[in-house]
C-alpha cells in the first residue's frame, strides 16, 4: 500500500521533471507529514542522502516531521491579524486543546494548531482557518463554539480553500 | 419582453469566506425555481468574479438587468429569494440592501488598471477576458511588433517593478534581450510573503489571464521560451485558477508552440512555494525552483546574466506583469500620464488594519496618503485617531499621522524612512504600541532569516532580544542607542534584501516614536496599553454587575465571582489577554 503510493510519487516526479521539493510536497500531501521511512525509500531509489531531504524539509515552513492532528487549525499571524488580536486567539486555542508547550499537536492527535505568516485575507482579520475553511473576523467566543462542534464530531471536512 | 439578467457574485478569498459559494448556489436555485413559473423569457446567468476590493462588505452581488447595474452588499443566502422576487421578477430593487454612498466614494478616487477587469471577468472563463479586450495586446505584439519595440514601449511607459524595489521594467527586459544564448527564462514572482499584503493573490484570483498575457508579451520581448510562476502554496484558490487559465490559454493557442502562427514558443509552468519568505528574493527564488534550500547568493552575477539553471533569467512581480497588456493596448503615453515624474501609473495597495473600509485599492502614484486613509478608507475604525500607517511590511517603516500628507510614490516614501514595498498598508490607531509593532516585524524577519549570513542571522536575533526585553519591562538605559547601532550594522552588511531591510521597522519607529521607547524603558509603562508585562487588569467593583460575561470569555479562568455580585481577577492566573476588557459592557474592567 505504502510502496504503491511512493511509486506513484516517483512516477509523477519523473514525468513532470520534478525536484526534491515536489517529492516532499507529494509525501506531505499523501501522508500528512514527512514519514522517515518514505524519505529513506526515496533516498535509496534516487541515491540522494537523506540529509539532503531533511535540509530542505527543515528550511521550508510547509513541511512537518511529526504526524499532525486530525483537525488542523491554522491561525493567521499577519500584521492585520496581529493588531486585531490573533495572539489571544492562539492562546485560547492552545489552552482549550491542551497542547503542550513547544508542541503544536495535542497528544491524542485530534488537533493541530499552527501559525502561518499571512493568508492574505487581511480585510477580514483576524483569520482562523479550520480544516481549510477560512473564518474571518474571529472572536474567542466564535472560535470556542467552532472547537466544540469539532470535538463533538459534528462538522464535516470541507476541502475548499 | 426579453430581459438579459446577469448576476455577479464576489468570490475572492474574502467573498468565499463570507459565504459567496452559498449565495451563488441560492441564486441558481432561485432561478431554477422561478424559471418554471415565469412566463417571460429570461436569460439568467450567474458568474463568480474575483475580488472587487471592498472585502469588508462581502458578499457583494451585482444584479445587471439589460445593462443596468445595481450592487448589493452583505448578502447572505437567505436574502437571495427576495432579490429574485422583488428585483429581478418584480423590477423593484431593494434599496435597503444596496450599497450606499460610501461604496461609491471608495471607488471614485481610484483609477483601476490592473484591477480594471477584476470583479468584472469570470476568472475561470477565458472568453470572459477575451470579450473585454483580453489577448488583443498579445495579437498586436506578435503580429505587428519587433521585440525591441515592445521594450521601448514599456520603457516609455515608465513602468517600474511593483514587487517593491521599483527597478524600471523596460530596462530589465533590455538587459535580458542582450544576454546571449537561446535559452532564457521568465519568472513571475507570486510569492507574496509580506504579512498584510494580498494584492498579488487578488490579481491572480480575479484575473489570471492578465498575468499570463503579461508573461507572453514579456517572454516575446526578451526571447524566453520558458516561463515559471512561483506562487505560494498558501493561496490554493489562486493556484487553482492560474492552472485552469494556463490550460485554457494553451487550448486557444496563446501558449505552446508557434503561438498565433509565429515562430515563437512559450510555455508556463507553475511552481508552488513551500513557505519561506526569503524566496521572494530573486536568487533564493531561483534556488527554490531548482529544488534546493531557498538561500540567496551574492550578486553579481545577476539573474539576468546567470539565473535559473545558469541561464539568463528575468523575474517580474505579478502586478508588474499584469500592467503590461493594458499598457500595450492603451499606449505608453496613456500610462505615463498617470502618477508623478518618476513614479508612473497606478499602484495596488492592500488597505488593512484599523480602517473603516478595508480592502484592495488601486490609486494613481503620487496620491496623498491622507486621501487614501480618509476618502477611500473612510477613516479609522470605531472613530479612534490615526496613529501611523505601516507600508512595505517587514522591510518597510511607519508613516506617523503628523505627516499623513506624504504622497505615495517610490521617492516620497523613501524620504520619510519607509518604502513602497509590494503594497501592504496597515493602518494603526492610538491603541497600537509602536515598540510592539517593531517587535512583531523583527519576530517575523528573525524567523524567516535563512541563516546563511551572520549579520542577518545573529543581528536580527539580537535586535529581537533587545526589543523583547524593552516590551517586558527589562529595558536598559542605552538600549535605544544599541538598537540604532546594531540596525545600521545589519543593514549595511547583510547579503540580501531581507537583512538589508529588516531593521527598517525598528529605525523608523525610533525615529518617530522615541518617546514610546523611553516610556517603556524608563517608566516601565506602555502608553498604548498593549505590552502585557507592563499591564494589569482589575475589576472596578462599583461598576461590576456580576453578569459573568468576562468570566466566560476569560481563556485562563482567572475571573471568579458569583452571579450578580462583583467579580475579581486573580492576578497570578491572569494572562493579560484583554478579553474581559473588550467584553465588559459596563466599563468595569480597569487596564493600567
Amino acid at each position: 500500500m505504502m510502496e504503491e503510493k511512493l511509486e506513484g510519487i516517483l512516477t509523477r516526479y519523473r514525468e513532470n521533471e520534478g525536484n526534491l521539493i515536489s517529492i516532499l510536497q507529494d509525501i506531505e500531501s499523501e501522508f500528512g507529514y514527512l514519514r522517515e521511512d518514505a524519505i529513506n525509500w526515496f533516498s535509496e531509489r534516487l541515491d540522494v542522502p537523506p540529509a539532503k531531504f531533511y535540509g530542505i524539509a527543515t528550511f521550508y515552513a510547509q513541511f512537518h516531521l511529526k504526524p499532525r492532528g486530525k483537525n488542523v487549525i491554522t491561525a493567521c499571524c499577519g500584521t492585520a491579524c496581529h493588531v486585531k488580536g490573533s495572539e489571544r486567539l492562539i492562546n485560547s486555542l492552545v489552552k482549550e486543546l491542551d497542547i503542550a508547550p513547544g508542541e503544536d499537536t495535542s497528544e491524542d492527535l485530534k488537533f493541530t494548531v499552527e501559525k502561518v505568516n499571512c493568508v492574505g485575507a487581511c480585510s477580514i482579520a483576524p483569520v482562523i482557518i479550520v480544516n481549510k475553511t477560512v473564518n474571518g473576523k474571529m472572536t474567542p467566543d466564535k472560535l470556542m463554539k467552532e472547537i466544540k462542534t469539532l470535538k463533538e464530531g459534528k462538522r464535516e471536512y470541507t476541502d475548499y480553500i | 419582453m426579453n430581459k438579459d439578467v446577469s448576476i455577479k457574485v464576489c468570490m475572492g478569498t474574502g467573498g468565499i469566506a463570507a459565504g459567496g459559494e452559498a449565495v451563488k448556489a441560492s441564486f441558481e436555485k432561485a432561478f431554477a425555481a422561478a424559471g418554471i413559473k415565469a412566463t417571460v423569457d429570461r436569460h439568467c446567468s450567474v458568474h463568480k468574479v474575483g475580488c472587487r476590493g471592498f472585502c469588508a462588505r462581502d458578499v457583494l452581488v451585482d444584479v445587471i438587468i439589460n445593462g443596468d447595474k445595481s450592487t448589493y452588499q452583505y448578502i447572505k443566502p437567505d436574502m437571495v429569494e427576495r432579490i429574485v422576487n422583488e428585483h429581478i421578477v418584480g423590477g423593484a430593487p431593494i434599496s435597503d440592501w444596496q450599497v450606499k454612498d460610501d461604496y461609491h466614494t471608495f471607488h471614485n478616487k481610484q483609477i483601476k488598471v490592473v484591477l480594471s477587469d477584476c470583479g468584472e471577468v469570470d476568472p475561470e472563463d477565458i472568453n470572459s477576458y477575451i470579450s473585454r479586450g483580453g489577448y488583443e495586446a498579445t495579437k498586436k505584439v506578435l503580429t505587428t511588433m519587433a521585440p525591441q519595440e515592445v521594450i521601448e514601449i514599456i520603457k516609455t511607459s515608465g513602468l517600474r517593478g511593483r514587487g517593491g524595489a521599483g527597478f524600471p521594467t523596460g530596462v530589465k527586459w533590455d538587459m535580458a534581450i542582450k544576454a546571449p544564448g537561446p535559452v532564457k527564462y521568465l519568472i513571475c514572482n507570486a510569492d507574496e510573503g509580506d504579512p498584510g499584503a494580498f494584492m498579488d493573490r487578488s490579481v491572480v484570483e480575479g484575473n489570471p489571464h492578465a498575468v499570463i498575457e503579461g508573461m507572453i508579451i514579456g517572454a516575446y520581448a526578451i526571447g524566453a521560451p520558458y516561463g515559471y510562476v512561483y506562487i505560494r502554496a498558501e493561496y490554493p484558490l489562486a493556484v487553482e485558477r492560474l492552472r485552469l487559465a494556463i490550460k485554457q490559454a494553451k487550448e486557444r493557442g496563446f501558449l505552446g508552440k508557434n503561438i498565433l502562427g509565429k515562430v515563437f514558443d512559450f510555455n508556463i509552468k507553475v511552481k508552488l512555494g513551500a513557505g519561506a519568505f526569503v524566496c521572494g528574493e530573486e536568487t533564493a527564488l531561483i534556488a527554490s525552483i531548482e529544488g534546493k534550500r531557498g538561500q540567496p547568493r551574492a550578486k553579481p552575477p545577476f539573474p539576468v546574466q546567470k539565473g535559473l539553471w545558469g541561464k539568463p533569467t528575468i523575474i517580474n512581480n505579478v502586478e508588474t506583469l499584469a500592467n503590461v497588456p493594458y499598457i500595450i493596448r492603451k499606449g505608453a503615453a496613456w500610462y505615463a500620464d498617470m502618477g508623478t515624474e518618476k513614479s508612473k501609473g497606478t499602484k495596488v495597495f492592500a488597505l488593512t488594519g484599523k480602517i473603516q473600509n478595508s480592502g484592495l485599492i488601486e490609486v494613481p502614484m503620487g496620491i496623498p496618503l491622507r486621501e487614501v486613509i480618509y476618502d477611500i478608507g473612510g477613516g479609522i475604525e470605531g472613530g479612534r485617531k490615526l496613529k501611523a500607517v505601516q507600508t512595505g511590511g517587514p522591510s518597510g517603516g511607519c508613516i506617523p499621522s503628523s505627516i499623513v500628507d506624504t504622497t505615495l510614490d517610490y521617492e516620497s516614501l523613501g524620504k520619510v524612512g519607509s518604502i513602497m514595498g509590494s503594497g501592504g498598508m496597515v493602518v494603526l490607531d492610538e491603541t497600537d504600541c509602536m515598540v510592539n509593532v517593531a517587535k512583531y516585524f523583527l519576530q517575523f524577519t528573525q524567523t524567516e532569516s535563512c541563516g546563511k549570513c551572520v549579520p542577518c542571522r545573529v543581528g536580527t536575533k539580537r535586535l529581537l532580544e533587545v526589543l523583547t526585553r524593552i516590551t517586558e519591562g527589562r529595558g536598559r538605559e542605552d538600549d535605544i542607542e544599541l538598537l540604532e547601532t546594531l540596525s545600521t550594522d545589519v543593514k549595511t552588511s547583510s547579503l540580501c534584501g531581507l537583512g538589508q531591510s529588516a531593521p527598517n521597522p525598528v529605525l523608523s519607529t525610533i525615529k518617530y516614536y522615541r518617546d514610546e521607547y523611553e516610556a517603556h524603558i524608563f517608566e516601565k509603562r506602555c502608553p498604548a496599553g498593549v505590552c502585557k508585562d507592563l499591564l494589569s487588569y482589575s475589576i472596578l467593583e462599583e461598576f461590576c454587575k456580576g453578569c459573568t460575561a468576562c468570566a466566560r470569555v476569560c481563556p485562563a479562568g482567572a475571573i471568579v465571582g458569583e452571579k450578580k455580585k462583583p467579580h475579581k481577577i486573580i492576578q497570578d492566573i491572569c494572562i493579560k489577554c484583554g478579553a474581559c476588557f473588550e467584553t465588559c459592557k459596563f466599563k468595569a474592567i480597569k487596564k493600567g
